[in-house]
């Protein structure tokens, strides 16, 4: 069925879809649209789930964790400083390998205060062992939303679904809801290999020693180096996972098709965007134009930022002489993490097209077509950049 | 879709006695218990047991006449403290572990 | 619905393994003993950072016979939240969800989230066990040490602000029971804990907790030492079942008696040695207002 509503409500329909059972969350601008979707879903008894209004972000994420420990699909949802304020969970959540689904609607970070959009916040939490999947409007927000509780009860590590605030949010776009009983045959019921119950009791997490030790029944058992290496393989191994679970959302939904990333005239293309969320749909307007001018361009949208998809990213850009990444954040002092991946993702192999970074629309600084198509431009036609820092787009100094 | 292989890598502990070993290594003094004194081993009667009530680590039984697990025992003397008779002597490991050999 | 247990009626079973790395004579292994038996095991536990994590045992094996959530130190009251959601949405109704945190889960860092669950209604047990100071990582202070008292972070001139009245805190949610414990007294706690369980909505334990080597005393004094808490009016065993302050057990039986000096409490720990006779003097004068106002609450009571 198709309507025309906001992102928030995309995703709360998607939530509602899934049948998450625990849903906590505090409110935060932008995301707020969304979680008053879901208390309202509950409150109307259209959704069987525990609406739990926390006191803080803190807690949104710790009641998602326990539910979760306890053997219940939760879900979350925050911005910015709330998912800042969460930091301490969000680590936990994965090295406890909880498949918990957050959504991140993406804001700007305090200081000074702003509640408009970039990309800071959950780029800041790259690190932390969640898979990220970034959508670029209301259809990708509804269809991953869905396949994240897939994939993190898959692979038993929490996802972060990130669209950007009031971008997406708050605009109204047409997508199709998809048919509930579809979806129950694409996700089956959450069973947990080991949900807290007294007649299995078991402590979890608890203290760890810097090195291993016998269980109760002498065995070895794997100690905290080992639970965090096994994080980092399996997050390795969700990059397989993310594309059999698009082939069957595919297969049942008749969408999707580039789980990892989104390309548009990319398979002649002499010069490629990269970014991530809506932005790459801004883009393909640019590329129309300066292929109206000759200029061999394209434009890849980023769905998969954690675990990061360094061989289709370097498939996708072999055969390019420029790539040109425009990031919504910044590794402050240094670049943006985007680029800075992708040139390690190239570095290995032969092919070296040049590499630049672009850093705009922080906190929500407009973002003119024209000056995309200008710096896109440029960026082309004057060939490899001398210095490797990134250039700022829309800076009014 | 589910893979066995990425669920089961989660800290999970089991119970069982002696995460920190045998902590009766910890003790100093050693609780004995005076069965001529002890209230129910001396009555034969179900009484008393404030050894058992109150003993931290739950190594002192509810039974005639009380015992201690020495294996676990930390030694705290908190049952001789609270024996209302005093008939729970506190006495030196190395004294005993002498004779013991 | 009153219990009265005796040493003989409390069962038998223990539900905490021996070979656990809590001190010898810890206040806190007595009450945990005593609370799990009294909670049972159809019970699943939620612990934040403190003592209590490391007497549960260092992984991957667990002193607690019970399924227990390790959870991060501001999170124990939400944690619990959602131990509870998961079990009400999984149609696991009959189980007890019980929190042990100490002062500083409690009291300090945890208060929020504690506030948050029971401004909500949450139907569980949290229990803080205060030891009065940040025992597991050295004694430093904390919002509940009482005044004057030596911590690592109070070195000199002992902590200058008084203990938080966390129960009244507690109370001010308008609990439907808040009750205080301590380890010297076990079969009170016991009932309590029994009770609580017969009564929905939050319910909040705040235990005296005796603690050798934080509180400078020998461990075998642990019981002698929280009995001189109650017996001298410093700490206060009572219940508010729904709004209603009774003083319970040994602190009952204190009314129309004379109590133990405050003095005796704090000579026999070296934390209270930067206490001063004027001070101490004072502390008095507060513990026998305090205990007139029982005992006029009393009278009137029995007026009545």
């Amino acid at each position: 069925m198709h309507i025309i509503e906001s992102g928030n409500v995309a995703a709360a329909s998607g939530v509602k879809l899934a049948r998450a059972q625990v849903i906590a969350a505090y409110p935060i601008t932008p995301q707020t649209p969304l979680t008053e979707k879901l208390s309202e879903f509950v409150d109307a008894g259209e959704m069987q789930a525990e609406y739990i209004p926390v006191e803080s972000e803190h807690s949104a994420l710790a009641v998602c964790i326990a539910a979760s420990s306890t053997g219940a699909r939760a879900f979350t949802a925050t911005s910015a400083n709330g998912l800042l304020y969460m930091v301490e969970q969000v680590h936990w959540a994965a090295g406890a390998r909880l498949p918990i689904v957050m959504c991140v609607v993406n804001r700007g970070i305090g200081a000074p205060w702003t509640v408009w959009n970039d990309h800071q916040d959950s780029i800041s939490q790259r690190d932390a062992g969640w898979i990220q999947l970034y959508a670029c409007d209301h259809q990708q927000i509804i269809d991953t939303v869905i396949q994240a509780f897939l994939l993190a009860e898959t692979v038993s590590i929490p996802v972060m679904v990130c669209y950007d605030g009031y971008l997406l949010s708050h605009t109204y776009m047409p997508f199709d809801v998809p048919d509930p009983d579809k979806v129950d045959e694409f996700l089956p019921a959450f069973k947990p290999a080991y949900a807290l119950d007294p007649k299995q009791p078991a402590n979890l997490n608890t203290v760890t020693l810097p090195d291993i030790r016998p269980d109760v029944r002498g065995n070895l058992a794997p100690g905290y180096m080992e639970i965090r290496h096994n994080l980092h393989v399996d997050l390795r191994r969700a990059i397989d996972k993310v594309a059999e679970i698009d082939a069957r959302f595919q297969k049942i939904f008749n969408r999707g098709g580039h789980p990892f990333i989104e390309p548009y005239c990319c398979e002649d293309a002499d010069f490629i965007a990269v970014c991530l969320g809506s932005l790459s749909y801004q883009l393909r307007d640019v590329v129309d134009e300066l292929r109206e001018e000759g200029l061999k361009a394209g434009v890849a949208g980023l769905r998969l930022y954690r675990p990061f998809p360094e061989q289709a990213m370097v498939e996708l850009l072999a055969k390019a002489k420029g790539v040109v990444v425009f990031e919504k954040a910044l590794s402050y002092g240094n670049q943006g993490a985007l680029f800075t991946d992708i040139k390690a993702a190239l570095y290995p192999g032969p092919a070296r097209p040049f590499v630049k970074n672009f850093i705009l629309g922080l906190g929500g600084r407009e973002i003119k077509t024209a000056d995309l198509l200008k710096t896109f431009r440029e960026a082309c036609t004057q060939g490899p950049a001398s210095i490797d820092t990134p250039q700022w787009i829309g800076l009014k100094l | 879709m589910s893979d066995a292989t990425f669920a089961c890598k989660k800290s999970h502990s089991e119970p069982g006695p002696g995460d920190a070993g045998k902590t009766g290594s910890w003790r100093v003094l050693r609780p004995i218990i005076n069965v001529n004194l002890c209230i129910p081993a001396k009555t034969n009667k179900m009484a008393c047991f404030n050894c058992w009530l109150y003993c931290p680590d739950g190594v002192v039984t509810r039974t005639i006449p009380p015992t201690i697990n020495y294996e676990y025992c930390k030694g705290c003397e908190i049952c001789a403290e609270e024996c209302p008779v005093a008939a729970i002597q506190m006495v030196e490991e190395t004294k005993l572990i002498k004779k013991e050999k | 619905m009153s219990v009265n247990s005796t040493i003989l009626s409390l069962p038998e079973e223990e539900l905490v393994h021996p070979g656990n790395r809590a001190c010898a004579g810890c206040g806190l292994s007595i009450l945990y003993r005593i609370g799990l038996k009294a909670l049972g095991r159809n019970t699943i536990l939620v612990v934040p950072p403190s003592c209590l994590t490391v007497l549960q045992g260092l992984y991957p094996i667990a002193a607690t016979q019970l399924p227990c959530l390790n959870v991060t130190f501001a999170s124990t009251g939400a944690a619990a939240t959602g131990v509870i959601g998961a079990l009400k949405a999984l149609g696991k109704t009959d189980i007890t969800v019980a929190a042990w945190a100490g002062d500083g889960g409690t009291a300090d860092i945890g208060i929020q989230s504690l506030s948050g669950a029971c401004e909500r209604g949450e139907n569980f047990i949290f229990i803080c066990y205060d030891n009065e100071a940040y025992m597991n990582t050295g004694v430093q202070r904390s919002g509940t040490t009482p005044q004057g008292v030596i911590t690592t972070t109070t070195p000199i001139r002992g902590k200058l602000q008084p203990k938080k009245d966390v129960p009244a805190i507690m109370a001010a949610h308008n609990l439907n029971y808040v009750a205080t414990g301590t380890a010297a007294y076990p079969l009170d706690f016991y009932d309590k804990i029994m009770k609580a369980k017969t009564i929905t909505g939050p319910k909040y334990f705040h235990l005296q907790t005796p603690c050798p080597a934080g509180w400078g005393f020998d461990p075998r004094y642990s019981v002698k030492i929280g009995r001189l808490a109650v017996e001298s009016g410093l700490f206060d065993l009572y219940e508010i079942e729904h709004g209603e302050f009774r003083l319970t057990g040994a602190s009952l039986k204190l009314l129309g008696k004379k109590r133990q000096p405050v003095a005796a409490y704090f000579e026999s720990q070296s934390r209270f040695r930067a206490l001063t006779e004027e001070m101490i003097a004072d502390i008095q004068k507060q513990v026998d207002e305090k205990w007139a106002g029982y005992e006029q609450k009393m009278a009137k009571k029995m007026k009545e």
